[in-house]
C-alpha cells in the first residue's frame, strides 16, 4: 500500500509499505478514504515531538471502510464505513470508565502522561496513522463509529479531531450566557472553538491571529470580531481595551507549541527544541483573561517544560482547564448541531490533496501558502 | 468609575444573537454539553472486557518506567534499532517522564535517527530527495510570493531559520561524503 512516511524534520515522502495486519484480537484494518493534516501534525513534521521515528506514518484524522476485523470484534463488520476518533482507548480502565478516553492507561507503553493517538509519535504509543491507504485500528469495538448515511464524509473527517477538539475547548471554558470569549488562533480548532462558544451562549467572541485570511474566515464562519496581533504594539492591552479593562471572561488557546509573536520563545521551541512549546499564546491568554476567569488550553504542547507565566495565573485566581479531547464523547451532540443546520463544518476546508502529493500538502500548510486553513487527503485519486 | 460600570454585566439581546448566529444558545444549559461534568460513569463505550486481552509482545517493547507493566495494547511500528535505538532505550529504561533528561535523550535519538536514515538512504537505493520530500516543488501552484509578502505575517521573522533546520543535515552529510571521496583517492 502507499503511505506517507516521515523522513526527518520538514521531510516526508510516500512509500510502499505492507498493509497492516491484525496484531490484537480486537484490531480492525481500515481502508482509508479520507484523511486530513492537523495543525498538530506540524509539530511532528517540524521534529518537535520527542520520539518521532523515521519511517512512521502520521495522521490521526481519518475515515474509511472496514477491510478486516480481528476474531473478537463484535461491533463492526467488513465493509462498514467508519469514522475513527483520534484517541485510541480501551473503554474500561480507571480513566475510560470516567469518560476520559483521551487519558486511557492501557494503550501507550511509552508514556503515562498521554493516551494513545494514531500516527503521533512513540510518545503517543507508536501507532501508524491514517495518511495511508490502510491503517490498523486497535480496540475496534470501542473507538470507531459507523458513519451515519446523512453525514457528509468531509464533516465526518473533521469530527475525528478538529471539530470535536474545538467544541470540547469551548466546553472547558465553562462559558456562561453573555460571556466575552477570546480565542487565540484562527486555525481549524480555533474556528470551531469560536463557533462553539456561541452555542454555549457567549455574548462576544474575539479571535486573534496574525494571518488576515484566517481572520476573515473567523468573521465569516464564526461570526467573530477579529484582531491581528501583528498590527498592534501589545495584544494584551488591546484585549483589555476591548473588555472594559477587566479582561475576557474566557480565553481559549487554540495555537499551542509553535505560537508566533515572540521571536525568542518561538525559536527556542520550534527551531531548537529547547522548550516543549512556545507558550506565547498561552501567556497572552493568562494576561488577557480577567481575574477569576478561565483559560482553556486546546493547543498541543510537547512534554518538555515551557516558559509559562504561572505566577500571573496564580495571582489572578485563574481556572486553567486542559486535556486532549475525548472525541467520540462529543459526537452525538455535534451530530445534532450539524443536522439542525447550525453550521457546516466542512466550510473550513480549503484544499484537497491526493496522498501521492502529501509532501506538498505539508509544505503548503506549514508555510501557510495559498490561504491554506484545512487540507483533506484523498486516497482514491480525487 | 470605569471599573464599576463594566460591560461584563450588560444584558445581552438574545433574540438579536439568535437571528444573527444559527444555534446561538443551543448549549446554554450545561446539562447538554457532552463533557460536563468532566468525569461521568454512565457512558457506554462498546467494550466487552474488563481488561483488554494482551497483545502478543513479539519483540521486546520499551516502556516508560512509570508504567508498572506493559499495557495490553501498543503500537509496533519502527522498533528500536541502531544507535538511535540505544539512546532511546536508555531514556526509557533509566529516566521517568518527570526528568528532562528523558525527553532530551529522546530528542537526541530523533536527530540521530534522522541523520542515520538520510545516510542509509544514500546506499539503500532510495535516497532522500530534499526537493520532493520538502514539498517545495509544489510552490509555483501555491502563490508563494503573494502568500508570504505584504501580508504582515509574524512568522516571516524566523522563516530564514527553516533552511538551517532543513538543509543543515544535508550539508553536513554531503561534506562527510565529499571528504570520504577525496580521502579515498
Amino acid at each position: 500500500m502507499q503511505a506517507m512516511v516521515y523522513r526527518g524534520p520538514y521531510k516526508v515522502r510516500v512509500e510502499e509499505k505492507d498493509i497492516p495486519r491484525i496484531e490484537h484480537p480486537n484490531d480492525a484494518i481500515v481502508r482509508v478514504t479520507r484523511a486530513a493534516i492537523c495543525g498538530s501534525d506540524l509539530h511532528l513534521y517540524h521534529g518537535m515531538m520527542p520520539d518521532t521515528r523515521v519511517g512512521t506514518t502520521f495522521g490521526h484524522e481519518f475515515i474509511g471502510v472496514v477491510h478486516e476485523v480481528g476474531p473478537s470484534v463484535e461491533n463492526l463488520r467488513v465493509g462498514d464505513r467508519v469514522m475513527v476518533p483520534f484517541n485510541i482507548y480501551c473503554g474500561t480502565c480507571y480513566f475510560c470508565a470516567r469518560g476520559l478516553y483521551s487519558n486511557c492507561h492501557n494503550v501507550n507503553p511509552n508514556a503515562t502522561a498521554v493516551g494513545g493517538i494514531y500516527g503521533y509519535s512513540h510518545t503517543c504509543g507508536g501507532y501508524d496513522g491514517g495518511q495511508a491507504e490502510f491503517v490498523r485500528v486497535p480496540l475496534a469495538d470501542v473507538g470507531p463509529s459507523i458513519i451515519p448515511d446523512w453525514l457528509h464524509e468531509e464533516d465526518a473527517v473533521l469530527l475525528t479531531d478538529a471539530l470535536a477538539t474545538g467544541y470540547f475547548g469551548a466546553q472547558l471554558g465553562e462559558i456562561s450566557e453573555g460571556d466575552t470569549v477570546v480565542v487565540f488562533g484562527a486555525g481549524p480548532v480555533g474556528l470551531f472553538a469560536a463557533r462553539s462558544a456561541w452555542f454555549m451562549g457567549a455574548g462576544r467572541v474575539i479571535v486573534v491571529d496574525h494571518l488576515n485570511y484566517r481572520l476573515q474566515k473567523a468573521q465569516d464562519f464564526a461570526f467573530a470580531e477579529t484582531v491581528n496581533f501583528n498590527e498592534l504594539d501589545d495584544i494584551v492591552v488591546e484585549l483589555k481595551k476591548r473588555t472594559d479593562w477587566l479582561g475576557a471572561d474566557v480565553v481559549i488557546d487554540a495555537v499551542g507549541a509553535e505560537a508566533d509573536g515572540n521571536l525568542l520563545q518561538h525559536v527556542t521551541s520550534s527551531k531548537f527544541k529547547l522548550q516543549g512549546g512556545s507558550p506565547v499564546a498561552l501567556n497572552w491568554a493568562i494576561d488577557s483573561v480577567r481575574k477569576g476567569g478561565t483559560v482553556s488550553v486546546m493547543g498541543a504542547y510537547g512534554p518538555l517544560f515551557s516558559a509559562v507565566k504561572f505566577g500571573d495565573a496564580m495571582n489572578k485566581g485563574l481556572t486553567i482547564r486542559t486535556n486532549q479531547a475525548p472525541a467520540k464523547r462529543q459526537w452525538p451532540r455535534l451530530f445534532e448541531h450539524i443536522q439542525s443546520g447550525h453550521f457546516s463544518p466542512r466550510d473550513i476546508i480549503t484544499h484537497r490533496v491526493p496522498l501521492e502529493h502529501i509532501a506538498e500538502g505539508y509544505h503548503m500548510f506549514s508555510s501557510k501558502l495559498d490561504d491554506c486553513i484545512k487540507t483533506v487527503i484523498t486516497t482514491d485519486g480525487v | 468609575m470605569p471599573y464599576l460600570d463594566s460591560d461584563h454585566d450588560v444584558v445581552i439581546d438574545r433574540d438579536a444573537l439568535r437571528s444573527r448566529i444559527p444555534g446561538w444558545g443551543a448549549d446554554l444549559d450545561p446539562a447538554v454539553r457532552p463533557s460536563v461534568p468532566k468525569e461521568r460513569r454512565d457512558l457506554s463505550t462498546g467494550a466487552h472486557w474488563s481488561i483488554p486481552e494482551s497483545q502478543p509482545e513479539l519483540h521486546p517493547r520499551e516502556r516508560s518506567i512509570e508504567h508498572g507493566m506493559l499495557p495490553p495494547v501498543f503500537g509496533t511500528v519502527a522498533p528500536l534499532h541502531g544507535v538511535s535505538g540505544a539512546v532511546r532505550r536508555l531514556a526509557y529504561a533509566r529516566y521517568s517522564e518527570g526528568r528532562a533528561v528523558h525527553w532530551l535523550l529522546l530528542v537526541l535519538g530523533d536527530r540521530i535517527d534522522a541523520w542515520g536514515s538520510h545516510f542509509r538512504s544514500l546506499v539503500d537505493g532510495s535516497p532522500d530527495n530534499p526537493f520532493t520530500e520538502s514539498g517545495v516543488l509544489g510552490e509555483p501552484r501555491m502563490r508563494p510570493l503573494a502568500s508570504r509578502f505584504g501580508r504582515g505575517r509574524a512568522d516571516l521573522r524566523h522563516v530564514w531559520l527553516d533552511p538551517v533546520v532543513f538543509v543543515g543535515p544535508v550539508v553536513i552529510l554531503a561534506t562527510i561524503a565529499g571528504i570520504r571521496a577525496l580521502t579515498k583517492r
